[in-house]
């Protein structure tokens, strides 16, 4: 186990070498006393050593410091001496941590740990942060800064200062500035310059910069600077509570985006056909592994096109799904037209069998489906807000989907027919239309899209054949009390739920939000037995 | 334009219509409609389709609640904010426009079912016909010409048959007020002659509403007849009298 | 039965039911039997009815009363229940937290009042509504009040706004699927997801004995035999009549000035309570309550016990719970991967081409002259 990275060990020797050069040199000197300080039992000496070894500016400050904090810095019992140590089996290999020699090996009972506590551990990272302020990564840096931000040890303030001034970044220039204003908020006596720092703090809507001030403004006994802090307390508080607003606007569109892509095709063949279709959930399921499989086959001839494989994936999913549907409607189904609880019966029966089906092929566990790069990763706004690429493109994609539907029923034949044949089947017969066919492709259609639907589920959720179960539920509650046979009330039904479900979770628990919410469609229904969006009239009593 | 009633005597009105208003989405199916029927009178309505007379029917009897307007039965119970079966048991009977009787039950059953009296569910869960009771669907059996086919599952009868079993289902109710929709549809001509001559032998002890199509049938009701147009009355008298009303005739032959 | 209706008096309901007779008859017959080929006979012998064969059997009749309750409700009034396996475990919860009151000390931790998961979760006090429970009377009356209450509730809000259908087969699942949720909570103070196990004994009787298992066996067929004629007695009234009118056409019966919501929230919370019995009869038997009996997809097997059997009959689907049970313990112990296969098929096969189910369709194909009374048979 080796305690520093080769190039540091590397670093270690070439710089000892340096130092060489200015043995005599007095800071040189005072650097080794420190060093030695380490050792010593009064956790305020090593305080005080550690501070010292910071601010010398010396290039074997980095290595000393960090194995301090990781455990690998000992003293040896036979002279008091400070080493560096490295395992080796049973023994240790000891080095000096000035000259980075060998200086001979141990048994672990004849060294003894430089022990260190959580407030020297954090002195240590703010200590090292302040090292790395002038790396020449701009990332390091900025991680400096933060770890500043966390330890504020006043020492680090004119550090900060100097690697502001050369500092041409300018995220990194506003963390290193945040940096600056909470250690000098904790360690200054002077008030102009304390509250110019609580306003410079109060530009950033973070939890940490809320704790700080927080804190600050409990223990603060010097009244303008309370107040202030107060008041910028406050403020961040408002926009932190915004920016938690928003989350959850975005994590209740996300979840409204899946349950519309769930429920749309039901929207179809339960709204518009009447047809209670329990294997729903599963066409939703057997689209996900047709993503699967598709993925597969890329994997095996074309791993280089991968990131393209969910744009082959979704019209197979629809293709696959749709001709499942349509075996369903023409098996089954059209032999129960206007016995909607024998379909439902029926269709459950269907559902246990794909679901069976699908274990018996691909196995009772779950399946692995890639994201392509392009899905991957996301985007960090500020107040902590992360929006997921793949669930920004669920919310794109599903309502791309409730779009070109809505476009399919009104404005094309196709669309004209279907709407025919539910409304009057017989006036539609003696038309000319062919009323079974429209049905089996209407059914088609619904299906289709539940393949389609699981295409994208399977990008944020677990592909195994009870994938359907979990949405089945999910996806009838969306339809019932958005209203049947309505689009824009699957719509508005989704993203309700999706928003109300996610504005609860943080209240009551994730849980307990989801009971609630069935309890509210529950009532809900007693009021509006025919949903948000419900057609009135002597029509639609029968 | 509508035929504005001063306000009847109300001890008289068996049924008052004031100001009744129904849309369906934007469709009126009844608009600002007024119309009273005395205690103890036959009355028909007529008119082409679309004109209303199921959603009166549906309104008086609870199933559709009117946008605007009242109705009162037997001179000052608001009917408006009752249900169906409230409706039902002050003495308000309704035949469907589509014979309907309890198709997996026998013609004796369906007669029980509509028995007068006995609502509740724990009394009927004891219930047992007395004598005069079962001598009561015994006459109504023979009135309705079904006595034969007592034992018969309902669902097995013709159309005029079950037709004849709804009408039979209403005298067992025994109703202050009958609401008959469509007695005739479906019916040979003899039957419809029966049926005309069973509903007026009815309306010498009851109050009887008919809607009907079919104006040989309504003729041989020989009754006050009520048009109804687009959900408003166009006329009303005999039938002589509206049927030479150029309104009337234009609603009917015009376009 | 007799064409003409003038009521026989007193059990006339029952002796015109020959199905009903028949099931009345081998009830008390394996009532009787099972025990004693349990009890009284060696176990060498080929008539010994092992002791899990004994409990196998309590279980089926247990099912059997529980497809009789959905029977009573979507047979003759057309509700189709799909969350009435809630009703079933919320009864064997009531009696499954009788028995954990009666583990007492000899509970793993040894708290004399507290069973082992409230232990387990540090509570330091028994929650309220675990009071009384240590009372098998109260127990006893909780197995029918809490599914009578919850029928209640539900049915007074659903039927007075008049959901019907497949919205109210929706909202079932929805209400069986909120309570599976609710019940998989620890904080909710029944055992979350292990529910209630390890009970001891019953009325001060060790529940691995076998006679409390004949016992158990014996109260079952009991409870199904009462049960069955209660159902019978039910639908064989007036009350019946208008059920299976409500069934047919409902609007035309609140013409008639019946209080539809009234009928059904009444036959809602009988059926709820049978079910609540069969819960509270099958869990001392298996030894086990958690809250996967709540799931939706138990609770629309039972309607397929009812379908397969013959809906509209209740012996029918007393034959339903038990052909279609003992067809699962035999594939999913002898080929696993092919029960779903078979199941799913049953649901298929029994809505396409036996719609009436078993006793509703296979007499009339073997025996074309006689024709089953349409009065239970839907539609």
């Amino acid at each position: 186990m080796t305690f520093l990275p080769k190039s540091q060990r590397f670093l270690i020797v070439v710089m000892a070498a340096a130092g060489f050069l200015t043995a005599l040199n007095p800071a040189a000197a005072a650097f080794k006393d420190d060093v030695s300080a380490l050792a010593g039992k009064s956790f305020k000496a090593k305080i005080e050593a550690i501070e010292k070894i910071a601010a010398s500016g010396d290039e074997r400050t980095v290595p000393v410091l960090d194995a301090l904090l990781k455990g690998n810095l000992y003293a040896r019992n036979a002279d008091g001496k400070v080493v560096l140590t490295e395992k080796k089996g049973a023994v240790y290999v000891l080095f000096d941590p000035l000259t980075g020699k060998e200086v001979g090996q141990e048994a672990k009972g004849k060294i003894e740990k430089i022990r260190v506590n959580n407030r020297l551990r954090g002195i240590i990272q703010g200590a090292l942060g302040g090292l790395t302020l002038f790396s020449n990564d701009a990332q390091q840096r900025a991680k400096a800064a933060d770890a500043v931000f966390k330890s504020r040890p006043a020492a680090m303030i004119p550090i900060l200062e100097k690697a502001l001034k050369r500092e041409t970044d300018a995220a990194v220039r506003t963390r290193m500035e945040l940096a600056l204003a909470a250690t000098r908020l904790v360690s200054s006596k002077d008030t102009p310059l304390r509250l110019a720092a609580i306003k410079t703090l109060s530009t950033d809507a973070t939890t940490e910069v809320r704790a700080l001030l927080g804190s600050f403004a409990a223990s603060s006994t010097e009244a303008p600077v309370q107040h202030a802090a107060k008041k910028a307390l406050s403020d961040i508080e408002e926009r932190l509570a915004f920016w938690n607003a928003v989350g959850n606007v975005f994590q209740g569109v996300s979840l409204g985006s899946v349950l519309l892509l769930a429920a749309v095709g039901l929207a179809i063949t339960f709204g518009v056909m009447g047809v209670i279709n329990m294997a729903h959930g599963e066409l939703v399921m057997l689209g996900a592994y047709t993503t699967f499989v598709v993925q597969e086959l890329f994997r095996a001839y074309m791993p280089g096109a991968f990131d393209y494989s969910l744009f082959v994936a979704v019209p197979a999913a629809f293709l696959v799904v749709g001709a499942f549907g349509i075996a369903i409607e023409r098996g089954i189904i059209r032999f129960l037209y206007g016995r909607p609880l024998e379909t439902l019966l029926a269709t459950w029966g269907v559902s246990l069998f794909l679901q069976q089906l699908v274990r018996s092929i691909f196995g009772p566990t779950n399946r692995e489906v890639g994201n392509p790069s392009w899905m991957s990763g996301y985007i960090e706004a500020t107040g902590g807000l992360v929006l997921t690429y793949n669930r920004i493109y669920i919310i794109i994609f599903s309502l791309m989907v409730i779009g070109l539907l809505a476009l399919l029923l009104q404005k094309t034949s196709f669309g004209l027919k279907m709407r025919a044949v539910t409304q009057n089947r017989r006036m539609a017969g003696s038309m000319g239309i062919r009323t079974g066919r429209i049905d089996a492709l209407t059914f088609g259609l619904g299906s289709g899209i539940a393949g389609v639907a699981g295409v994208a589920l399977s990008q944020i959720d677990n592909v195994s054949p009870n994938l359907g179960q979990s949405y089945i539920i999910d996806s009838f509650m969306v339809v019932v009390f958005g209203g049947v046979g309505n689009l824009w009330g699957v719509l508005v039904g989704a993203f309700s739920l999706g928003l109300v479900n996610k504005f609860l979770e943080p209240v009551a628990g994730a849980v307990l939000a989801k009971i609630f919410v069935l309890v509210a469609i529950i009532l809900f229904i007693q009021k509006r037995p025919r949903g948000l969006f419900a057609l009135k009239g002597r029509a639609v009593e029968n | 334009m509508n035929a504005v009633h001063a306000k009847p005597e109300t001890h008289d009105t068996i049924l008052y219509l004031d100001g009744v208003s129904v849309s369906f989405d934007g469709f009126k199916a009844l608009n600002n409609l007024s119309f009273y029927v005395m205690a103890g009178e036959l009355r028909a309505i007529i008119g082409p389709n679309g004109a209303g007379k199921t959603t009166m029917m549906d309104v008086v009897t609870g199933k559709t609640r009117p946008d605007t307007g009242k109705v009162f039965f037997d001179g000052d119970i608001d009917l408006t904010k009752l249900g169906e079966a409230r409706i039902a048991n002050l003495g308000i009977g309704r035949k469907f426009q589509k014979p309907t009787v309890f198709e997996n039950q026998t013609v004796a059953e369906n007669l029980e079912l509509a028995l007068k009296g006995k609502r509740r569910v724990f009394e009927n869960l004891f219930f047992r016909l007395s004598a005069p009771q079962q001598d009561r669907i015994d006459e109504v059996l023979n009135i309705i010409n079904l006595a034969d086919g007592r034992a018969n599952q309902a669902g097995s009868l013709s159309h005029g048959q079950k037709q004849w079993l709804e009408i039979g289902m209403l005298l067992m109710q025994d109703p202050e007020l009958l609401l008959v929709d469509e007695p005739a549809a479906g019916m040979t001509d003899a039957e419809t002659e029966q049926t005309a001559a069973l509903l007026k032998e009815i309306a010498k002890s009851h109050s009887v509403v008919v809607v009907e199509h079919d104006m040989e049938f309504v003729r041989a009701l020989d009754c006050r007849v009520t048009v109804l147009h687009e959900g408003t009355m166009l006329a009303e008298g005999s039938l002589d009298l509206v049927q030479n009303d150029p309104k009337v005739i234009e609603v009917y032959l015009g376009r | 039965m007799a064409p003409s209706r003038p009521h026989l008096p007193g059990i006339s309901f029952v002796l015109a039911d020959r199905g009903g007779l028949v099931l009345l008859a081998v009830l008390a017959a394996s009532a009787v039997l099972v025990p004693a080929l349990n009890m009284l006979v060696s176990p060498e012998s080929a008539m010994h009815v092992p002791t899990y064969m004994v409990s196998l059997l309590g279980k089926y009749l247990t099912f059997a009363l529980l497809a009789l309750s959905v029977d009573l409700i979507w047979g003759y009034c057309g509700i189709l229940s799909l969350g009435h396996g809630a009703f079933f475990a919320l009864g064997g919860y009531a009696m499954g937290m009788h028995m954990m009151r009666q583990i007492g000390e000899r509970s793993v931790y040894g708290n004399p009042l507290l069973p082992d998961f409230m232990v387990f979760l540090n509570w330091k006090e028994l929650p309220w509504y675990w009071h009384g429970f240590d009372s098998f009377a109260f127990a006893a009356v909780m197995v029918v009040a809490v599914p009578g209450v919850l029928a209640f509730v539900f049915g007074w809000f659903a039927f007075r706004s008049r959901v019907t259908g497949v919205y109210l087969s929706i909202i079932t699942q929805a209400m069986t699927f909120a309570l599976m949720l609710a019940f998989f909570r620890n904080d909710m103070g029944f055992g979350g997801n292990n529910g209630l196990t390890d009970f001891k004994d019953l009325l001060g009787f060790n529940l691995q004995s076998d006679g409390m298992r004949a016992s158990l066996f014996a109260a079952s067929a009991l409870a199904l035999a009462l049960s069955y004629a209660a159902c019978r007695f039910i639908v064989s009234s007036r009350l019946g009549r208008v059920l299976v009118a409500v069934r047919d056409a409902e609007s035309r019966t609140r013409f008639l000035g019946y209080r539809v919501e009234n009928y059904k929230l009444f036959v809602f919370v009988v059926s709820a309570m049978l079910a609540g019995v069969a819960g509270a009869l099958y869990v001392p038997q298996v030894g086990i309550i958690n809250p996967s009996e709540f799931t939706p997809a138990n609770s629309i097997e039972i309607v397929i016990w009812v379908a397969v059997g013959g809906r509209g009959r209740l012996y029918g689907a007393v034959l339903g719970a038990i052909l279609i049970n003992y067809a699962k313990s035999y594939f999913t112990g002898a080929l696993p991967e092919i029960w779903l296969f078979i199941l799913g098929g049953m649901f298929i096969a029994t809505t396409l081409f036996l719609p009436r189910g078993i006793v509703g369709s296979i007499p009339a194909l073997i025996f074309p002259k006689w024709k089953p009374r349409l009065t239970g048979a839907a539609e």
